[in-house]
């Protein structure tokens, strides 16, 4: 079963407090059909984790609505890490989308600075892998191996690359 | 002594160009600071459009700024007469295009003997002067060839030969591997990788990551600024084995 990640929901909770359901329907907006994947009891589960963890509370202030989550301000403090944070090689692209809009929606940060964050790190890597690739003779198995890192790095440049595109013309809209 | 100023072999200061009036007004560049170190290679990324395209021809010389500064060594570009600047893109730059620019009825040899008769060598002088570069560019057997003989790849390598038969101080490079196929790049990509080696300067805009990681440095351009800037130098090989799913 797919799941979903602990930041990603608190994140989507940052712009405002959300039932369940709502959580849910954010997103589906953002995954689409990729999003039946995860189920609404995975949703739950996560919820209850992140509450345990003192990073989210029920419930808000004046109203006696206890559906309602929100982040507490430890649960600020992590989504503020998760956003500053490069990963990889996980290759999360969910996770990672996710992240951009969660930063858009809430005003957290810049989609395009988590962008460009992200491709210094591949960028390094591609040239380091790139340069081992080339160092190879021809026909060596090594570099063949070395060819495969080199085009998964490119796949994920390629993307980011629409991702900046894509968040450019948001942006300006 | 790569933090010693005098090492900087190209700079520009608040750099600005723009193309159109009033509504329509398009900042190409707009307000850009660049250091380019002797030997090092620079690769400017970003959409098209972003303008890394005219920040090229600017710090070339083939195109004039609004405004700011360009200096190449001790020499102040964007001041110099017309006829001082032909003689420094004569000179000084040699430039590679993403659609060759090659003159199609000169054979390989030619094309890349044609800038060093322009600077006034002797033909014996320029003869040898391309054959030494057809040599290191892999195309000493392809020298008699004419472009269209050749395909796009050895194109580009020839058209790197012609950019660097005056010996440039610095060599610029617009999306050269734009009209290449995935091998033609490869090939490009080798090339770029042992200019760099050798210890030329480079400036390269490109969308193509692959050769933007041939470069030492990186800089991201949207609307006309950079955005971002970065060494892409610094061991990331322990990560390569976690790409290749040998990590824990």
């Amino acid at each position: 079963m797919a799941t979903v990640q602990q930041e990603v929901v608190l994140a989507i909770l940052a712009k405002e407090p959300a039932q369940g359901s709502q959580l849910r329907a954010r997103l589906d907006r953002a995954l689409g059909v990729l999003g039946e994947a995860i189920n609404d009891g995975q949703i739950y589960v996560t919820l209850s984790r992140l509450e345990k963890a003192g990073l989210v509370t029920r419930g808000v202030p004046g109203s006696n609505d206890r559906k309602v989550y929100q982040p507490t301000p430890a649960g600020h403090v992590r989504i503020a890490e998760w956003l500053a944070e490069v990963r990889w090689p996980r290759p999360d692209l969910a996770e990672f989308h996710l992240k951009l809009i969660a930063a858009a929606r809430a005003g957290l940060a810049d989609p395009l600075d988590i962008v460009d964050a992200q491709r210094r790190e591949l960028l390094r890597r591609l040239r380091d892998a790139q340069r081992l690739a080339m160092a190879e003779p021809d026909g060596s198995e090594a570099g063949l191996l070395l060819e495969g890192i080199v085009l998964r790095l490119q796949a994920d440049l390629r993307w980011l690359a629409a991702c900046e595109r894509s968040w450019t013309v948001r942006r300006k809209s | 002594m790569m933090n010693d100023s005098t090492d900087v072999l190209l700079h520009a200061r608040s750099l600005r160009k723009q193309y159109g009036r009033g509504e329509g007004v398009v900042r190409a560049v707009d307000g850009v600071d660049v250091e380019v170190r002797r030997g090092e290679t620079v690769a400017v990324m970003g959409p098209s459009g972003c303008g890394k395209s005219t920040l090229l021809h600017l710090l070339g010389g083939l195109d004039r700024p609004d405004a700011g500064e360009i200096w190449l060594a001790d020499r102040r570009l964007d001041t110099l007469s017309e006829r001082a600047l032909a003689h420094v893109r004569r000179h000084d730059v040699g430039f590679v295009f993403q659609a060759f620019h090659l003159m199609e009825e000169l054979t390989a040899q030619e094309n890349v003997e044609f800038p060093a008769l322009l600077a006034g060598r002797t033909p014996r002088q320029a003869r040898r002067r391309a054959q030494q570069l057809l040599e290191q560019v892999g195309l000493a057997e392809r020298a008699a060839h004419l472009p269209t003989a050749l395909s796009g790849g050895q194109r580009q390598r020839v058209a790197v030969a012609r950019a660097l038969a005056n010996e440039p101080q610095v060599l610029l490079a617009d999306e050269p591997t734009g009209n290449l196929d995935s091998a033609a790049t490869l090939d490009v990509l080798r090339l770029m990788e042992s200019l760099n080696a050798a210890g030329l300067t480079l400036v390269i805009a490109t969308h193509d990551e692959r050769i933007a990681a041939t470069a030492d440095r990186l800089i991201s351009m949207r609307d006309g600024a950079f955005v971002d800037q970065t060494r892409l130098t610094g061991g990331t090989r322990g990560t390569l084995a976690d790409l290749a799913g040998l990590g824990g």
